[in-house]
């Protein structure tokens, strides 16, 4: 089988059928980048949580003097023996407990006038209304609930916080964004699916003299079939392609652009969307090359 | 080189069969006509040899193999060593006549060296010779038969199948057809040709099998048409 041959069919079989060529191209490169983009999606929240679990920490906060009016401050702020018997207990609780720093009020003014300078709050109020607290840092960060039936109502305990909480709401709204790109994928690859068996099947239909010709000479039916499946992958190629240049041009942006807007979240790099793209050209090449098959299985017979 | 055992065909969502118990054989050489009213059931006959059909009962030998029992993948194989000729010639109108009978070629794997060999050689044996160039429709109806002939020789087949190959030509021209299918007979391929030429089988006198409404009803050699249509 002679390539040259084979090449100069494919280039007249799609640009007899350039708009239909031109309708399977833009479908698959949407499935394929909504593909990609969920992907990638998955991949940022597997990055942040890894570098996030291993920040952030479980905070136990005492009364202060202001609180007496909550029924778990009714005795008042907590003293230096409550502060001293609860970094006890947390000692006890290795290895789930890794560290424990303590946060004085002034520290913790400190921190505060520091990420708020602007803030009006600041005039009204002194050190003496921020709460001391301990630092807690856990070997599992989803073992939260051990923390907080261990030490919640204890005495001079005010609350006890998981900074994951604010997390999991960040990762809830990524995760339904993936999955909202996946049921989009879904039907955009079904669009795209039906797409390609039309094309092929008008293809065969316009060429039928051809493969008439080639049947009654003896053509093998892969030689029959195989421009038409030729036709099907190379246009879901530059799909692919296609796909592939949205999924980096969406990688600028984040990187450019959105990355400044939200600070505190470290993107995926470009490595990870360059792993991505020949998955796709894969998956998007073999969908197109299957589907012209079992077309021309019904529509090409021996 | 072909046999039919009991061969019946019926078409789905047919009642009575296009052919009918047919058992017959044909020799290797042989030049045999099929002739029969419209609807006699030749082309179905024909189609039975390349296998485009499969019998409803009864076996189809063609060049020593039983075609009922040749797997799909294994046809290709087998139509190589025919030639096929038909009515309405069946040439790409948008590929000149030396590409039309290499595309044939082509499409079965041949090597370009090979196929620049042979394809002037046929050309001139169908009385084309330096037509190469020249697009089919440019050609007279009995020059696009010859070009037709000439890419169902090309490759030496055993057996050449032709379906009213002068059907659609003037007396002339299907003389001149007529001549070279001979010639090609006398090279040891073997010819089977139906059709509906009444002066041509007279002429010929070569061996003539009837069908009527399915049924094999003469088997003549050195016959002549032999009835009104
Ligand atoms: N594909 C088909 N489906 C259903 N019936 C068919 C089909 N092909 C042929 N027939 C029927 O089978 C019978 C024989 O047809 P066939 O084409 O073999 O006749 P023929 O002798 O070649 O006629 P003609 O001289 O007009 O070419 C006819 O009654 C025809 O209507
Ligand atoms: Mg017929």
């Amino acid at each position: 089988m002679r390539a040259q041959f084979v090449l100069s069919e494919i280039g007249v079989g799609l640009r007899r059928n350039l708009t239909m060529t031109i309708a399977v191209v833009v479908s698959v490169a949407l499935s394929l980048a909504l593909a990609g983009a969920s992907l990638l999606v998955r991949d940022q929240v597997n990055s942040m949580k890894d570098y996030w679990y291993d920040k952030v920490e479980v905070s136990i906060y005492f009364c202060i003097k202001a609180d007496h009016n909550s029924p778990q401050c009714a005795s008042g702020a907590a003293t230096d023996d409550q502060v001293a018997q609860v970094k006890a207990d947390l000692d006890k609780m290795a290895p789930l407990v890794q560290s424990s720093t303590y946060e004085s009020s002034q520290e913790a003014y400190k921190h505060f006038k520091e990420s708020n300078p602007d803030n009006p709050l600041l005039a009204a109020v002194g050190p003496d209304a921020m709460p001391q607290s301990w630092r807690v840092k856990l070997s599992d960060p989803t073992k939260f609930d051990v923390i907080q039936s261990a030490f919640a109502g204890k005495p001079g305990v005010k609350s006890v916080d998981d900074q994951r909480k604010i997390l999991e709401n960040l990762f809830g709204l990524l995760r339904g964004l993936q999955t909202a790109a996946f049921v989009i994928m879904v039907l955009m690859l079904f669009v795209a699916l039906l797409l390609i068996v039309n094309t092929v099947r008008v293809s065969a239909f316009s060429r039928r003299r051809e493969t008439g010709i080639m049947r009654l000479v003896g053509a093998s039916n892969f030689y029959v079939q195989m421009p038409f499946i030729a036709e099907a992958a190379f246009a879901a190629l530059l799909g692919s392609v296609l796909a592939s240049g949205l999924l980096i041009g969406g990688h600028f942006f984040v990187h450019g652009w959105l990355a400044k807007k939200v600070g505190f979240i470290t993107f995926i790099g470009l490595s990870s969307v360059l792993a991505v793209i020949p998955l796709l050209v894969v998956v998007g090449m073999g969908m197109a090359a299957i589907a012209a098959f079992f077309t021309l299985r019904k529509y090409l017979k021996v | 080189m072909i046999r039919f055992d009991n061969v019946s065909k019926t078409y789905p969502k047919q009642n009575r069969p296009a052919l009918d118990n047919v058992s017959l054989e044909i020799e290797k050489g042989e030049f045999v006509f099929l002739v029969g009213s419209s609807g006699s059931g030749k082309s179905t006959f024909l189609r039975l040899c390349l296998r485009e059909e499969r019998p409803s009962t009864g076996a189809v030998h063609v060049l020593g193999k039983d075609l009922g029992k040749l797997s799909n993948w294994k046809v290709p194989h087998m139509r190589r060593q025919l030639g096929t000729v038909f009515q309405d010639f069946r040439l790409l109108p948008n590929k000149t006549v030396g590409q039309n009978v290499a595309f044939a070629l082509e499409v079965i794997g041949k090597p370009k060296s090979a196929i620049n060999k042979v394809v002037p050689e046929v050309l001139d044996l169908v009385g084309l010779g330096g037509k190469e160039g020249r697009m089919p429709g440019e050609l007279s109806g009995g020059e696009q038969q010859r070009v037709a002939i000439a890419r169902a020789f090309v490759n030496r087949p055993m057996l050449l199948i032709a379906d009213e190959p002068t059907g659609n030509l003037d007396p002339q021209n299907s003389v001149g057809i007529m001549k070279l299918l001979d010639r090609i007979n006398r090279t040891g391929t073997t010819v089977l040709m139906a059709t509906h030429d009444q002066a041509i089988v007279d002429q010929m006198r070569k061996r003539v099998i009837e069908l009527d409404k399915g049924l094999l009803v003469r088997d003549q050699a050195r016959g002549v048409y032999g009835y009104q249509s």
